[in-house]
């Protein structure tokens, strides 16, 4: 239906979300949740964090953007590594038809494994705690450019392919010219897709190997039973996700124009 | 074709002289029409001072290409939206919005798929006269049915029937709502060829029957001269105008097959055909900009066939 | 080389399909013809007749399964750029912009040239065709009629040894095909390229073609008969509406496919048509003499 629609509706309407869920939570926590911290201590204890976001006072206590740094470079080298196996095995997938009746079944048993089952198999090769959490992040966040990608090798155009034999393309120019700009939006679908898996993925990987981190320091706070750094790491976790989510989203949207 | 003889034709026919229609009042009058989308360096002037008179009972065809503003001015008419400059009156009257006085057929049939045939004009006709009495409403939907020969699928829905019948509810329940005015928006050009020659001597019987003012647009140029009794060509956009009219003065009823090979009809199409290929057409190329809304009528851009046939 | 009449030799060209069950699925029966260098040359049939699957195997895109193709001598055997061919659909790549997408094929025929080269070449047949000034745009803001301009510079500025046309407007509405058509017969008459198009539009073929190949219906289509068209070149859209034997060829063409109008596609509209009318009294009818509209592809009801 037709709402009536004001300015500024998308700046004050998710303002009130917010402000119904915090009151949601400080009336909880009044009240049958006696453990979760209100708001306002939530704030205070977690202002030292905020305030200074990347002052180090300790290994284990630092400001929370200071953590987050270290969990998304943990992130990009496991995505990376994810992209760089990815994305040749998606095109080899969606190309051959023999080496996809091949592999896809162990792919789809593969597929739905926790990262909670990876990390210890992580550790055991590797015997550090780094490797394995970048192990175990390309191994979760793979499959999406994976399956994309094939999809999207399938989904070319006949009329793409007919271009490049009545041209003459050759193979190289073929791949350059037809092939990876015809899939690079679907590609695209599926690193957006691998981003979100690889940054959920990362606070499993720091609470089992303590590494410093967002999820490393949530995990630690719960030990030492500062809850309010329990809640100030969820909602960075979710900030953190949303952005990334939404900078692949505008390049995305880039690449759809393209598509036509 | 007792109808035909118990409804003479109310107003000036092509038949008669020009002065004979201008002296009378235009039922549809367009003056200094212009519209144009969006803003700043977006925007595009679609319709760019559009003069048009209709006289009751008249039937005008407006050809032009796709993306010419067609759309636009159907809209027009039909009050879905105001014009930049100028006015758009119909009896007199200025149109300001929508009214059932006007019945619009679009390209698509915009029939509701849970609905069967009866359903679909019975919820039209439901909304418009809601006074009267059940059996009244029923006999007068069946009638409709019936004129456009649909009796026989009166209780199927949409998905059961060709693209042809399905134009055919809609022009049905379009009818049924008694507009003063039929405007066809391109109603016929996602049907196949067989399918759109029958509907077009359906549409001539129809309107032969009850003479009403009909507003066709199309990019057919056989299917307005076989069916108006005045062709005007509308030029290539962006800032479309109307080019010269032709009077179509064809004797009616008009059979296809003779019309065709008629040296006065070859003459007419040259002439609408002149200017819509010649002055008419695009001086520049233009590009369809799409970040503007501007409707785009053109069926076939979407569809994309595979090369090879597998038969 | 040495005999221009036979240009291109087609030879009891053949194409059948195995099936599952049963003898193979008979497209394409017998097609012979010898096509003259500089003819233009329409085949007409109703649709799934297999003319398309004729053009696609002179194109290289299809192996027939028998017969065989000569073009200038040598037998065509795969895909390339010496013949130019323009697509129902335009093909164009969405990504590219309008001159990349006919440089790509000029950057195949002349490996040699500089880039600049290429690209003014490719910049003079987009001129050629109205779209001098949209060189840069991208194919999703062009109209279909501007996009099929693009396709039919592409096959152009291959400088190929012949065109083929496969219905190349038939998915643009009868003004823009009118307009195009007029676009393609200039084009064609600066150095009269031997070229072979398919359509369904007997207006169209008469207007382009010195001869016009009908096929019979399908399954195992062949050649039905040959039309001769005598109009002069160049051509005018008026003389030729007008010329004295614009009427009986064009009666001929219709008669012809009104014979063979037993397509199961078209037997399966006039079954759903409560008009029900058997084919035999189309004629009378006049829906297959509609001027402009003729054609029998039965498109997709649920397009729009």
């Amino acid at each position: 239906m037709n709402e009536r629609k004001f300015r500024g509706d998308w700046i004050v309407l998710p303002f009130l979300g917010i402000v119904a869920v915090v009151v949601l939570w400080a009336i909880s926590s009044k009240t049958w949740a006696p453990n979760l911290p209100t708001p306002w201590k939530t704030w205070e204890v977690s202002q030292p964090y905020l305030m200074k976001p990347f002052e180090k006072r300790g290994e284990l206590d630092q400001g929370i953007l200071r953590f987050t740094w270290y969990s998304l470079i943990l992130v990009a080298k496991g995505y990376t590594i994810a992209l760089l196996i990815g994305t040749p095995l998606g095109f080899v997938l969606g190309m051959s038809k023999m080496f996809a009746k091949t592999f896809d079944p162990i792919i789809q048993i593969l597929r739905p494994v926790s990262p909670l089952a990876w990390l210890p198999l992580g550790l055991v090769l590797f015997q550090k705690s780094e490797p394995a959490a970048i192990f175990t992040i390309a191994l979760c966040s793979m499959w999406p450019t994976v399956l994309n990608t094939a999809v999207g090798v399938r989904a070319i155009p006949q009329d793409y392919l007919n271009v490049a034999r009545v041209l003459n393309l050759s193979r190289m120019k073929t791949l350059l010219k037809i092939l990876l700009p015809a899939t690079l939006p679907y590609m695209f679908t599926g690193f957006r897709l691998s981003l979100g898996i690889a940054w959920l993925v990362i606070v499993a990987a720091e609470m089992l190997t303590g590494s410093p981190g967002v999820g490393g320091f949530l995990w630690q706070e719960y030990n030492s039973l500062i809850y309010e750094h329990i809640i100030l790491c969820i909602v960075t976790i979710g900030v953190i996700g949303f952005i990334l989510d939404r900078l692949m989203g505008l390049v995305e949207r880039r690449l759809q124009v393209a598509k036509a | 074709m007792s109808a035909l003889l118990e409804s003479p034709p109310i107003t000036a026919r092509s038949t008669e002289p020009d002065y004979v229609r201008m002296s009378s009042l235009p039922f549809v009058k367009l003056k200094h029409v212009s519209k144009s989308y969006g803003f700043g360096q977006q925007r595009r002037e679609v319709l760019k001072d559009l003069n048009l008179d209709i006289a009751r009972g008249e039937f005008v065809a407006i050809v032009g290409y796709s993306g010419s503003g067609k759309t636009t001015l159907m809209s027009l008419l039909a009050g879905l939206i105001r014009p930049d400059f100028g006015t758009v009156m119909m009896d007199g009257r200025e149109i300001t919005g929508p009214s059932p006085e006007r019945g619009l057929v679009f390209q698509n049939y915009s029939l509701l798929p849970w609905l069967t045939v009866f359903e679909n004009i019975a919820l039209a006709v439901d909304q418009l006269f809601p006074n009267w009495s059940k059996e009244k409403r029923q006999a007068h939907i069946e009638q409709y049915i019936s004129m456009v020969n649909l009796t026989p699928a009166r209780s199927k829905r949409p998905h059961e029937l060709s693209g042809g019948m399905r134009q055919r509810v809609s022009v049905a329940r379009t009818l049924a709502m008694n507009p003063e005015m039929l405007l066809l928006d391109e109603p016929l050009s996602a049907l196949d060829a067989l399918t759109r020659a029958t509907l077009q001597d359906e549409i001539e019987q129809i309107w032969e029957r009850d003479r009403k003012t009909v507003l066709l647009i199309t990019n057919d140029v056989d299917e307005a001269l076989l069916l108006a009794d005045r062709v005007i060509p509308l030029s290539a956009g962006p800032g479309a105008t109307l080019g010269p009219a032709v009077e179509v003065d064809l004797d009616r009823p008009r059979n296809r097959k003779t019309v065709q090979r008629d040296p006065h009809f070859k003459r007419l199409r040259n002439e609408v055909l002149d200017y819509l290929l010649g002055e008419g057409a695009r001086k520049k190329p233009h590009r369809e900009n799409v970040a503007v809304i501007a409707p785009r009528d053109e069926p076939s851009a979407s569809r994309r066939q595979p090369f090879v046939v597998s038969n | 080389m040495n005999h221009p009449e036979k240009y291109l030799e087609i030879w009891k060209l053949q194409k059948s399909y195995p099936s599952p069950s049963g003898p193979p699925a008979m497209i394409v029966e017998d097609f012979t013809l010898n096509v003259a260098e500089g003819e233009f040359v329409s085949v007409i049939g109703h649709s799934g007749c297999g003319k398309s699957t004729v053009l696609s195997m002179i194109a290289g895109l299809n192996d027939p399964t028998g017969g065989g193709i000569v073009l200038a001598g040598r037998e065509v055997k795969e895909a390339g750029p010496d013949r130019g061919v323009v697509f129902q659909a335009p093909c164009l790549l969405p990504w590219m912009t309008a001159l990349q997408n006919v440089t790509l094929g000029v950057e195949q025929v002349a490996p040699n040239k500089s880039r600049a080269e290429q690209r003014a070449i490719a910049a003079h047949y987009l001129d050629l065709v109205g779209l001098g000034d949209s060189l840069d745009v991208h194919p999703n803001q062009l109209s279909g009629g501007m996009r099929q301009r693009v396709g039919i510079a592409r096959a152009f500025a291959l400088s190929p040894m012949m065109l083929l046309l496969d219905e190349p407007f038939g998915m643009l509405d009868s003004l823009t095909r009118m307009e195009l058509q007029q676009v393609l017969l200039d084009l064609w008459a600066t150095d009269r390229k031997t070229a072979l198009m398919v359509t369904h539009d007997v207006d169209e073929a008469l207007f382009l073609s010195d001869r016009i190949v009908m096929m019979t219906n399908g399954p195992a289509a062949r050649i039905g008969d040959i039309l001769e068209v005598p109009f002069a070149r160049p051509r005018d859209r008026h003389d030729v509406f007008e010329h004295p034997e614009y009427d009986r060829l064009r009666q001929r063409l219709i008669s012809f496919l009104e014979d063979n109008a037993q397509h199961p596609k078209v037997r399966e509209e006039m079954t759903n048509d409560p008009h029900n009318i058997p084919p035999r009294e189309l004629g009378d009818r006049g829906s297959f003499s509609g001027r402009r509209t003729f054609s029998v592809t039965p498109k997709s009801h649920d397009a729009a």
